[in-house]
């Protein structure tokens, strides 16, 4: 990647943070929601804890992983969306015209939400600390906690991309945001898979991609080194990034018609 | 062809979508280096699709265009350096500042980084918006916007540009400054400039040619004033005050010249004659006991040229159809 390419992926990483942090909804809703939600289920849950072999006492730490996969779900549709709004809008047409190369306007864009991916994963983790959440893999671990932030927002922000070139619709993107939703409630998001105990939501939970992501956040959480989770995690999100990625650059292609 | 060419040349031109007929139907032009060529129909007739594919953004289906001396199929890139355009809708991000904007585009089109921020501050100079430069553009009135989006076009210095429908929706005023704007591109910096518009007053004031585009083909093409000359003759626009009167108005009037439906409720006609056949009209009308509620005598206008050409007012002639379909490819 040439000089010139690597100032084009700054400053279309530039708007893309500066048009999201301009728009309170898109910052605010995915650091509350999802937070939201993790105090209702550590809530209503915490006797989960008291099954035979969960693996830790406090449902909070257990489920604290999760936000970090909903605020990358949430990647996937703001990028999506304001990836859409600019072929809706002439925008991507505006860009056309200028010696944009394609890979900086996906990498520009993929900056952006990584960096609302470590805000955010920064957000959950200050939570969950202010809570008494104690990272079992202590401060490294929060370290590699937000690299897999970045990568993940990479993968589901490049699922984002794909999708908005596919269809060039933020209304399609938004209405396929609760399929993606189906994923993270059909894995361990809230039982560790071994404690599931109907047979085809655990085998549904096994075969679904979000249960190793989520076990991999967690692992760093409650448990500490696990080569096994983070092995799991890290591959599962790096494969989901290449696919994506490769299919959101064959969709940018067709995209973008010009000669 | 040299390198320096700033013309643009097309020689039958198609483009056909999946849906519905050929959206450019074989055209051929020439613009000039320096002229301002206005490219003038109604809703639908071709004009935004034949700028997509000048500015490379849609293939053509067949024939070729060269702009600025680079073929617009084999040579893109080139072509997409030497142009600037400002397309239908000003597509600007409303989350952005006048200044956020020009600080992408400048990098996006390779301006060297020392040069980036006093090229924006003349381009917000001369467009007139330095004192909104900071101010986000969903702020921005539509005239705020055309202009930025003028600016956002001439970043890199292009030596040809494209400018679709620019006044559409503007008030007088910000219409008059955006013309002046591009008649001093043309006259002082010898930019060739290929503007778009359905208003016959634009074409009439800004272009030093003009093509008349209908159904994707161009039905006529020379200077605003060789086109009405073409024409030559004055029309008679005639409104009884009794609605029933209107057919006998219509007979009285058709044996001074050819009757034409203008899409408005006046009776119209072309006068044979010119204006020396006027006193006789007014005295057919006296004689046949008609009551007028007006009478006016328009010079030939281009929409005289439009509706000797295509059997239709430009006004209105293309409502309800679209200028795009699915692309065939």
């Amino acid at each position: 990647m040439n000089l010139a390419v690597l100032e084009q992926v700054g400053a279309l990483a530039r708007r893309s943070i500066l048009r999201t942090i301009r728009q309170p909804a898109a910052v605010v809703f995915p650091l509350i929601f999802p937070i939201m939600l993790l105090l209702v289920n550590s809530g209503g849950l915490d006797a989960s804890t008291k099954l035979p072999g969960f693996p830790t006492d406090s449902f909070l730490a257990f489920a604290l992983a999760v936000p970090f996969i909903q605020g990358a779900l949430f990647s996937t549709m703001n990028a999506g969306t304001d990836l859409a709004k600019d072929i809706q809008t002439g925008f991507l047409n505006r860009l056309s015209l200028t010696s944009m190369r394609g890979v900086a306007l996906i990498a520009g864009q993929l900056a952006g939400v990584v960096v609302m991916g470590l805000v955010q994963a920064a957000f959950y983790v200050t939570v969950g600390l202010i809570l008494g959440v104690d990272f079992a893999a202590g401060a490294l671990g929060i370290l590699v906690l937000f690299g897999f932030a970045a990568v993940i927002s990479i993968s589901f922000g490049a699922l984002g991309a794909f999708l908005a070139f596919r269809t060039g619709s933020g209304e399609a993107i938004q209405g396929l945001f609760p399929l993606l939703f189906v994923f993270l409630f059909l894995s361990s998001m809230n039982t560790p898979r071994n404690l599931i105990g109907v047979d085809w939501f655990r085998a549904v939970a096994t075969a679904n991609p979000v249960s190793y992501l989520i076990e991999c956040v967690r692992s760093l959480i409650i448990t500490g080194w696990n080569g096994e989770a983070l092995l799991l995690g890290f591959g599962f999100a790096v494969l989901i990034g290449i696919v994506a990625t490769t299919l959101a650059s064959f969709a940018l292609q067709e995209r973008l018609a010009r000669t | 062809m040299a390198p320096q060419d700033n013309s643009i040349v097309v020689e039958g031109l198609v483009r056909e979508f999946k849906k519905g007929p050929r959206a450019v139907d074989g055209i051929d032009l020439r613009v000039e280096p320096g002229e301002i060529y206005g490219f003038l129909g109604p809703n639908g007739a071709g004009k935004s699709t034949t700028v997509l594919m000048l500015t490379t953004l849609l293939p053509p289906t067949s024939g070729t265009a060269r702009v600025g001396g680079f073929d617009v199929v084999k040579e893109g890139p080139k072509v997409r350096s030497v142009i600037g355009a400002a397309l239908q809708e000003a597509a600007l991000d409303p989350m952005l500042t006048g200044r956020d904007h020009l600080r992408l585009q400048s990098t996006m089109q390779g301006i060297a980084r020392a040069e980036r921020k006093e090229r924006s501050n003349e381009l917000l100079e001369r467009v007139g918006l330095s004192e909104a430069a900071d101010r986000r553009v969903g702020g921005y009135s539509g005239g705020m916007k055309r202009r930025l989006d003028l600016a956002l076009a001439l970043v890199h210095r292009p030596r040809l540009l494209f400018l679709d429908e620019p006044t559409t929706g503007l008030d007088p005023q910000s219409r008059t400054a955006l013309w002046d704007e591009v008649g001093r591109l043309a006259r002082e910096d010898g930019v060739t400039v290929f503007l778009t518009t359905q208003y016959l007053e634009e074409a009439d004031v800004l272009a030093d040619r003009v093509g008349i585009i209908d159904h994707g083909r161009i039905v006529a093409e020379g200077t605003p004033s060789s086109l009405k000359a073409e024409i030559g003759l004055p029309s008679v626009h005639a409104n009884p005050v009794e609605e029933d009167d209107r057919e006998r108005l219509a007979s009285v009037l058709s044996a001074f010249g050819e009757l034409l439906g203008d899409g408005s409720r006046d009776v119209v006609v072309r006068l044979r004659e010119g204006l020396a056949g006027l006193p006789a009209v007014v005295r057919a009308v006296d004689d046949a006991g008609l009551t007028l509620a007006s009478l006016e005598i328009q010079a030939p206008s281009l929409d005289d040229v439009f509706l000797a050409k295509t059997g239709r007012s430009l006004e209105g002639a293309g409502e309800g159809e679209a200028d795009a379909a699915e692309p065939t490819a």
